[in-house]
């Protein structure tokens, strides 16, 4: 029941990314009768095609253009071309997410308000509120069926999940339970229940995960009113003379350009793609890039505080058994400046492959203390700690100067410099993970640097007036009624939550927006 | 750098077993490195076998397991001579990485970098040359080249894949008896 669309077909909706917020959007406007074209620059994968496999699953799904780095982060020199592990996939990144689906707390989104000001920071407060965004939060957990919400059982816990709860309990913290999780624990929506694989990060074999690959892609697809085309790499978008976005240039997959017409644009390619595109449409009219007039576009790239503790104990935990992020500590997500930084952050378990390990606990180490450490990989637990970043205007997305990538487009350079309160957060962290693996007899632990950036954020910022972010509070440019954008990049600060669930709360309130317009003519 | 993940799985059939005990590797003949128990053997293309050799040496001591057979550390070295056949500046950074390691190792009185009894003296000198493009490239290569070789993770407990046995519901996810 694919709908296909004519390239010159000016009446549809044009959305570029299929993830958590390109997928969802495109299948709420279709299930309300909007003609959408979805264009997605990787391949359709379904869960028959997942590989249990790091590096082979890696290959599959990983996003793996070229990009540059810079700043004083660690991902920049220890993964210089890498500077994030994202999907290039039907699905986006939601086909490698662990599925923790926490809503933000209603200071996240009075960050400046609450935090007051920070130096070499550039907070604001969100012009959304907790209290306008939990009605589609409500709809977002329905959809996703995150567990702990609507009556849906929490998942059962894993070794990893133990050993942290026994750590949790005797360091006093209250809040450690196994998560809201968008993973079934009993059989939903047509989809199966988890059976405690373990490589979530690598597509979930059982579909007891959400991902919009194989929930809201197909429903999309079966109103007859979305279209998606894959391999369809988005090179630039087009405006007329008014300003108003016309529609977008892409390489199909054999690299021949087309020309997709379209009513409206909305942008979901990922926080380092959306911008590098904006920036790459420049015009003579925009020569800055389109809706950029506050400059402001890759501007503010956040990526959450993060770092892992692993811990090695006597006997063996076997971590890898089971859901990736099989529990959570919340205790430390709260705001309290006593901590010495502003915000909080988040404990989830985590594990990861011997393979990965090696390439990640402590990348670039050699010699007997790290391969020791490889040793002990059996009974070994392991943490990840994720916290509020601070925005700074020079973390920033910008157009390589030189380099062009497979169809001739300037690559996206990824700069980021650590904020002192991102540094002071971490330290704390890394004392406190430990701490938990100490509590149940950890004989060593390890204070694990951050991977390539997996919650990438913050690059077309939302914002209340126009010279301070990239778009209104219903996610469209300042600058082009008609041109969107519609993933984390719309984030006006990072909260310390996993970002999943608020991306896709965001895309059924902005597809409501949508369809609100186009009924009143003004789209 | 971007780890390079070689997706080709590498094949035990590369080397070419010949018994069930291992060793240190040697050069047993005409372009070939072998076990010094007769074990295994892998044929050289383009590097010196004496380079090669080495080479496993170099990779055991930068990633050291004692319970893990040279063989392994032979596989994860061999895509080093496959490049050098076709890649001449390969070659040439292989083999004059090891004739450093080995002028270095003469100087310190031995009659070679493997010639040296101990441990510690060997990664002494790989210390002076870490920050260059030989040793950055070999232990770049041997992140995935060693960890990636699926017959050594039951070594370190791994089960790897469990999809196909129907995940870990119910083989033990949550069985843990210590806490």
């Amino acid at each position: 029941m694919t709908a296909p669309y004519d390239l010159n077909d000016d009446s549809v909706v044009v959305i570029i990314g299929t993830g958590a917020g390109g997928g969802t959007l495109a299948n709420e406007l279709a299930q309300k009768g909007v003609d959408v074209v979805a264009l997605e620059a990787g391949g359709r994968y379904l869960p028959e095609d997942y590989i249990n496999d790091e590096w082979e699953s890696f290959s599959q799904l990983a996003w793996l253009d070229a990009r540059t780095t810079s700043g004083d982060w660690r991902v920049a020199k220890d993964f210089s071309g890498l500077p994030a592990w994202i999907v290039k996939a039907v699905g986006g990144s939601t086909v490698h997410w662990a599925g923790a689906s926490l809503r933000f707390r209603e200071h996240e989104f009075k960050a400046k308000s609450t935090y007051g000001e920070v130096a070499g920071a550039t907070l604001l407060d969100w012009p959304v509120t907790l209290a306008e965004m939990e009605p589609y939060y409500d709809k977002a957990e329905f959809k996703m069926g995150t567990t702990r919400t609507n009556g849906i059982p929490g998942l059962p816990g894993n070794t990893n999940f133990k050993v942290m709860k026994a750590g949790a309990d005797k360091l006093g913290y209250t809040e450690c339970h196994t998560g809201r999780m968008s993973i079934n624990s009993q059989p939903r929506d047509g989809r199966a229940a988890c059976g405690q694989v373990g490589f979530c990060f690598q597509g979930c074999k059982f579909g007891a995960k959400w991902s919009t690959a194989y929930t809201e892609i197909p429903k999309g697809e079966e109103t007859g009113k979305l279209e998606v085309r894959e391999r369809a790499h988005v090179l630039m978008i087009e405006h007329d003379d008014s300003g108003k976005v016309t529609g977008v240039v892409y390489a199909d997959k054999d690299g021949n350009h087309q020309r997709q017409k379209a009513r409206a644009v909305c942008i979901a390619g990922n926080s380092i793609e959306s911008p590098r595109l904006l920036l790459n449409s420049a015009s003579s009219k925009f020569s800055d890039g389109l809706a950029n007039s506050s400059g402001q576009v890759g501007r503010n790239y956040m990526r959450h505080m993060t770092g892992s503790v692993y811990g090695v104990f006597e006997k063996p935990v076997r971590m890898w058994r089971g859901t990736t992020m099989a529990g959570i500590i919340t205790d430390e997500s709260r705001h309290d400046p006593s901590r010495g930084f502003v915000g909080g952050y988040e404990m989830e378990t985590l594990s990861i492959g011997l393979p990965f390990m090696a390439a990640f606990l402590d990348p670039g180490a050699w010699g007997r203390s790290f391969t020791s450490a490889m040793d002990g990989y059996e009974n070994m637990a392991g943490m990840w700690l994720v916290g509020e970043d601070m925005p700074q205007e020079t973390n920033r997305i910008t157009l390589h100067g030189e380099r062009k990538d497979q169809y001739g487009m300037p690559i996206p350079n990824v700069h980021f410099d650590d904020h002192p309160n991102d540094l002071a957060m971490r330290a704390h962290a890394y004392k406190q993970g430990a701490a938990v693996y100490d509590a149940v007899g950890a004989t060593r632990t390890f204070p694990t640097p951050p991977y390539p950036s997996t919650h990438n954020l913050g690059t077309n910022r939302m914002s209340e007036k126009a010279s301070d972010g990239v778009v209104n509070k219903w996610g469209q440019t300042h600058d082009i009624a008609n041109l969107f954008v519609s993933d984390g990049s719309q984030f006006t600060t990072g909260a310390a939550e996993n970002p999943t669930l608020t991306i896709v709360a965001l895309a059924i309130r902005q597809a409501d927006y949508i369809a609100d317009q186009m009924s009143k003519g003004a789209l | 750098m971007v780890p390079s993940p070689n997706t080709k799985q590498m094949s035990r059939r590369d080397l070419l077993k010949s018994g069930a005990a291992v060793g240190v590797a040697v050069i047993a003949g005409a372009g070939f490195v072998a076990g010094s128990t007769g074990a295994w053997a892998l044929e050289v293309k383009a590097l010196k076998p004496e380079t090669m050799a080495t080479l496993i040496q170099v990779a055991r001591d930068i990633y050291p397991h004692d319970r893990v057979a040279d063989s392994f550390y032979a596989l994860a070295v061999k895509s080093h001579d496959d490049k050098a056949a076709d890649d001449a500046a390969h070659k040439t950074l292989i083999e004059d990485g090891i004739a450093e390691l080995d002028t270095m190792a003469q100087a310190a009185g031995a009659a070679g970098y493997a010639d040296m009894g101990w441990e510690a003296d060997r990664t002494a000198l790989l210390h002076k040359i870490s920050d260059g493009g030989f040793f950055q490239t070999v232990r770049g290569g041997l992140v995935v080249g060693l960890y990636n070789q699926k017959p050594l993770w039951p070594l370190f407990g791994y089960e790897g894949a469990s999809f196909e046995e129907g995940g870990y519901l119910e083989r033990g996810f949550d069985d843990i008896n210590w806490l």
